[in-house]
C-alpha cells in the first residue's frame, strides 16, 4: 500500500546513491549500501516499505498491484456487492493484510492506556503436543490455534488479549540505568468457557515484509551451512534449523519465515495469514476457522469457496515477494561503519549474518542476488525471559529465529512508532539488545558493557539499515 | 549498482540546463496547479449548487441535471490527480485531504442501502447516528479501513446514481429516494453535506496553491528548482504507471471486477482515465486549464536531450489517444466470458501498455535531468 509523503530533494538523493557504492572504513569494515541486491531501492520516505522491485516486467508490476489491492483493501461481511473482497471472518483479528502491516510495515501491540486504537499483536494458541503428521502445534479445543478478537456482526468474538507491562532497571556497565518492560498476557471475555488447562500462549507481532521473497530465494543448503545444533564449534551459539510442514509438497521440509521460523514459504504463510488473520478460506486453507463449539461462526454466510481465488492468492503472494529493499543510508559515516564494525566484534552478526547469495528464482528478478538481510534463518535459544513456552514445530519454547534486520531504521519513520521483538515489547534498539538472553547474552554483555560512544556507533549502524 | 553509475554521470548533464528554463518551469507548474485547482472548484460549486437545487425540489429532471453537474466538474478533477504522491497539500501526511476527496473503492453498504441490505449504511443507521453533519462524516472516513469510504466524489456519485446493477447503463437510483423513501430527510442531508465537504477541500487546495501568499506554494517556488521539479516528476510518473495503469485499471481489468473500476456507479470510469492521463499530458507541456502556458517539463528535458523529450512527447499522444479510444461503459470490459481477444478489452491492455512505456520514458527523462525517480 502506498500513502504519499514528500519525496527526498534530488540533490539529496544524488549525494545518498554515489555513496552508496560499497564504502571502506580505515579499519577495512564495507558496507554494501544495496542490501537487497539489485531489487534494492535508494528510498526513505513513508513508501519506502512499499515499492515493487525495479526490474519487474510490465506484466509482472501488474501483478504487483493486484497484490497489492487485495492486501490493502479491507475484506468485508459476506454477502455483499463488494463480490471479489467479501468474506470476512466470521472471526478475525483485521479486516486487511494492511491493517497490521501498515504501509508494508510493521505492527504494534496494544496501547496499555487505551488512547490510540493500534493493531498488529496476535496471540497463537496451543496445547502440549503436536500433530502426528505435520508436528504442526496442537490447537485449543475450543479456541483454536489463534484467538481471533473480532467477529461479524451475530457471531461472538473469541475473546481479548490483555497485555500489562511490568517495569525493570537495570545498568549499563558505565552505571547509566535502563528500563525495561516485561510483559504480561491474559485473555479476557472468553465466549465459550476457559481456555484449556495447559494453554501456551503465543504472542506475535507483524514484522515489516520487504524483501521476502529474497529471503525465499536463499538456498536451503546455505542455511543448513550455518547450523550448529550441537555447537561444535564451541561458540556458544548453535543456531538449529526447524523443519516444518510444506503443505504444498505434504512433506517435511525447512522452516524460514515466521517468529519461529514455522512457515516455509511465502505463499503458505500469505494462505495462512489470510485464515488465522482474517477468517479468509483459499485453496490452502479451504474450511472457515469455526471450531465445533463456535455454532454462530459456522453458521455465518461465507464469501465464495474459496474467498481467496486462487489467482489472487496469487497475486497477493507475488506482491510480499517482490517489495523492495531500501537502501542503507550513510554508507560512509564514520559512526555507521564502526558500528558495523562493533556488530561484528560485539557477535551480532554470529546469528544475525550479514551477507547471502540467493539461488534461483521463478521471479528472475530474485535470481542470483547478493543481499544483506542480517539473519541466518535459524532458531536460537534465547533464554527465559524472552521465551513463549509454546513450541512449534521443532522450535522449542525458548527458541526464537533471527529475524532480519534490513530496513528496521525506517520503521519507525515508516509507521510511526516502533516496536521490537516478537511481542513488541522493546520500544527501541537497546531494549531490543537487552532483552538477549541464552545465545544472545554474549553478545548484549558486549553492548551493555560498551562504553557510550561505542553503543551509539552500534545504534547508528541499525539505524543506517 | 547501475542505478548509481547513472546518477554519477548525471550530475555532470544537469549543470547544462539553463537555470532561467528551471525556474520558469517551476513557476509555470506552481501557476498551472492554482488554474487547475481553481477550475476544479469552480465546477464543483456548479455542482454543488445543482445538488442543492435537487434536494431543493427533488425530481427525475432535477436529479438529471445533478448528475451531469457531477460529471462535468469530474472532468476537471481528474487531472488535478497529478499533484498527488509527493506530500503537496493534496496528500500532505498530516492535513493532506485526498482521502476525503477522492478515495475509492467504495463499500457502499456503509453510506446506504444495496440490492439484499435495505437497511445498510450511516443513512438507515438513525440510533447509531442521530445527526448527519460535517462532523460526521469525516469523523467515519476511512474508519476501520480504506473501503469505509463515507466522502468525496464516490459518495456523492453513490448517491446520485444508486448501486449499477445495470449492464448497458449507469445505476438508476429514483429520486424518490430523496422524497418518499424511508430515511429520505437523512439521505438528502448526507448528499448535501458530502458536496459542501467535497467543495470546502477544494478550496483548501487553491488557497494552498494560490499566487503570493504565505503557502505551501510560495515554499515550493522557494525550493531549489531541480528539487521542485522533482516533485513534479514524482507525481505524473507515480499516477501514470503505479496508480492510473497498475492500481485503477490493471486490477480490474485482470480481475474483471466491477468493485475496483473508478466511477462504478456513473459509469464515467472510461473519462476518469482520460482526465488522469489528460493530466501528465498537461505537466509535460506546461499547459493548464485555465489558460496557464509556460515552460514544461518537456522544455525543461529537451534542454539536456531533444530526442528524449520528442519521444515522450511521442509517447504521451499515443497513450492519451489510447485512452480516449476506450468504448464506455468500461464495465463491459469486465465481464466474465468477455475474451482477452475482444477490441474492447484490447484497447484496455494497449491502454495500460502505452501508460507503462510512458513511465519508463518519464524515469529516464528526470534521470536526464539528474532526478532519480522512485516511482512504482
Amino acid at each position: 500500500m502506498r500513502r504519499w509523503s514528500p519525496a527526498l530533494p534530488a540533490t539529496f538523493l544524488l549525494a545518498l546513491l554515489i555513496l552508496g557504492a560499497g564504502s571502506c572504513g580505515e579499519d577495512g569494515v564495507q558496507l554494501d549500501a544495496s542490501l537487497g541486491g539489485d531489487t534494492t531501492r535508494a528510498e526513505v520516505s513513508r513508501n519506502a516499505f512499499s515499492l515493487p522491485a525495479p526490474q519487474l516486467t510490465n506484466e509482472q508490476r501488474r501483478t504487483f498491484e493486484v497484490g497489492d489491492s487485495f492486501f490493502t483493501q479491507n475484506w468485508v461481511t459476506a454477502p455483499a456487492s463488494t463480490e471479489a473482497r467479501d468474506g470476512l471472518g466470521p472471526t478475525f483479528n483485521a479486516q486487511a493484510c494492511s491493517s497490521c502491516h501498515t504501509l508494508d510495515g510493521r505492527g504494534a501491540p496494544p496501547d496499555p492506556s487505551g488512547e490510540e486504537a493500534r493493531l498488529g499483536l496476535l496471540v497463537r494458541l496451543s496445547v502440549p503436543g503436536s500433530d502426528p503428521v505435520t508436528g504442526a502445534p496442537l490447537p485449543d479445543p475450543v479456541y483454536g490455534g489463534q484467538l481471533q478478537d473480532r467477529s461479524v456482526l451475530d457471531v461472538p468474538a473469541e475473546g481479548t488479549l490483555v497485555v500489562s507491562y511490568e517495569t525493570t532497571i537495570g545498568e549499563y556497565g558505565d552505571g547509566t540505568p535502563y528500563e525495561l518492560r516485561s510483559p504480561t498476557y491474559e485473555i479476557a471475555d472468553l465466549a465459550f468457557g476457559p481456555l484449556a488447562e495447559e494453554v501456551q500462549l503465543g504472542p506475535r507481532l507483524a514484522p515489516h515484509l520487504i524483501g521476502m521473497g529474497l529471503l525465499q530465494a536463499i538456498p536451503e543448503s546455505s542455511i543448513l551451512a550455518l547450523a550448529d545444533p550441537d555447537d561444535a564449534n564451541g561458540d556458544g551459539i548453535s543456531g538449529r534449523a526447524n523443519i516444518v510442514w510444506d503443505a504444498r509438497a505434504g512433506a517435511p521440509t525447512l522452516g524460514r519465515l515466521g517468529w519461529k521460523a514455522n512457515a516455509a514459504t511465502v505463499e503458505q504463510q500469505t494462505a495462512g495469514a489470510f485464515h488465522g488473520d482474517i477468517g479468509i478460506t483459499s485453496e490452502l486453507h479451504p474450511l472457515e476457522n469455526c471450531p465445533a463449539a463456535q455454532t454462530e461462526c459456522a453458521d455465518a454466510p461465507d464469501g465464495g469457496a474459496p474467498e481467496l481465488t486462487a489467482s489472487r492468492l496469487a497475486a497477493v503472494e507475488f506482491y510480499v515477494r517482490t517489495l523492495a529493499v531500501p537502501a542503507l543510508r550513510g554508507a560512509d559515516s564514520d559512526d555507521v561503519l564502526e558500528g558495523a564494525r562493533l556488530f561484528e566484534d560485539f557477535g551480532c552478526s554470529s546469528c544475525h549474518a550479514p551477507t547471502h547469495r540467493t539461488g534461483v528464482s521463478d521471479i528472475d528478478a530474485l535470481t542470483d542476488q547478493v543481499i544483506h538481510p542480517y539473519t541466518d534463518l535459524l532458531l536460537h535459544d534465547m533464554g527465559p525471559a524472552l521465551a513463549d513456552g509454546r513450541p512449534d514445530f521443532d522450535a522449542s519454547g525458548q527458541e526464537w529465529r533471527t529475524p532480519p534486520l534490513w530496513g528496521i531504521g525506517l520503521a519507525e519513520d515508516i509507521n510511526g512508532y516502533l516496536f521490537l521483538l516478537h511481542d513488541g515489547r522493546a520500544r527501541t534498539f537497546e531494549e531490543a539488545i537487552l532483552w538477549h538472553g541464552g545465545e544472545g547474552e554474549a553478545a548484549r554483555e558486549e553492548f551493555r558493557l560498551a562504553d557510550t560512544e561505542e553503543r551509539a556507533q552500534l545504534l547508528a549502524f541499525l539505524e543506517a539499515l | 549498482m547501475a542505478l548509481i553509475a547513472a546518477s554519477c554521470s548525471d550530475d555532470d548533464e544537469s549543470s547544462s540546463v539553463d537555470s532561467a528554463v528551471l525556474s520558469d518551469a517551476v513557476s509555470t507548474y506552481a501557476a498551472g496547479v492554482y488554474s487547475a485547482y481553481a477550475t476544479s472548484a469552480a465546477s464543483a460549486r456548479a455542482m454543488d449548487a445543482a445538488i442543492d437545487a435537487f434536494l431543493e425540489s427533488p425530481s427525475q429532471a432535477s436529479l438529471h441535471a445533478a448528475r451531469q453537474a457531477w460529471l462535468v466538474a469530474r472532468d476537471d478533477y481528474g487531472p488535478t490527480e497529478v499533484f498527488r504522491f509527493y506530500g503537496g497539500p493534496i496528500d500532505d501526511e498530516e492535513t493532506g485531504t485526498e482521502g476525503l476527496i477522492n478515495a475509492w473503492p467504495l463499500d457502499e453498504a456503509y453510506i446506504d442501502y444495496v440490492e439484499g441490505a435495505p437497511n445498510a449504511g450511516i443513512v438507515n443507521s438513525p440510533d447509531d447516528y442521530p445527526v448527519i453533519d460535517a462532523a460526521l462524516l469525516l469523523e467515519l472516513n476511512e474508519m476501520g479501513g480504506e473501503a469505509n469510504v463515507s466522502t468525496g466524489w464516490h459518495a456523492i456519485e453513490f448517491l446520485l446514481w444508486g448501486q449499477d446493477l445495470d449492464d448497458g447503463g449507469p445505476g438508476d437510483r429514483p429520486f424518490t429516494d430523496f422524497t418518499t423513501a424511508d430515511n429520505a430527510d437523512r439521505r438528502a442531508e448526507y448528499l448535501r453535506t458530502a458536496s459542501d465537504q467535497l467543495l470546502a477541500h477544494l478550496d483548501e487546495l487553491v488557497v494552498a496553491w494560490a499566487p503570493g501568499e504565505a503557502n505551501y506554494r510560495a515554499g515550493f517556488e522557494a525550493m531549489n528548482p531541480l528539487d521542485a521539479l522533482q516533485l513534479a516528476f514524482t507525481g505524473i510518473g507515480e499516477m501514470s504507471r503505479g496508480e492510473l495503469a497498475g492500481e485503477r485499471m490493471s486490477v480490474a481489468y485482470a480481475e474483471r471486477s466491477q468493485e475496483d473500476e473508478h466511477s462504478c456507479f456513473s459509469d464515467n470510469t472510461t473519462a476518469d482515465i482520460v482526465g488522469n492521463a489528460r493530466g501528465i499530458e498537461m505537466v509535460l507541456l506546461g499547459s493548464y486549464p485555465g489558460g496557464v502556458s509556460g515552460t514544461g517539463l518537456l522544455d525543461v528535458v529537451a534542454e539536456v536531450d531533444s530526442n528524449l523529450a520528442r519521444q515522450l512527447r511521442g509517447e504521451v499522444s499515443t497513450s492519451l489517444n489510447l485512452s480516449r479510444s476506450i468504448p464506455a461503459p468500461f464495465d463491459q470490459h469486465l465481464r466474465d466470458g468477455v475474451s482477452d481477444e475482444d477490441p474492447g478489452r484490447r484497447s484496455v491492455l494497449s491502454a495500460i501498455e502505452a501508460l507503462e512505456t510512458q513511465t519508463d520514458t518519464i524515469v529516464d527523462a528526470a534521470d536526464a535531468l539528474g532526478i532519480a525517480l522512485n516511482v512504482s
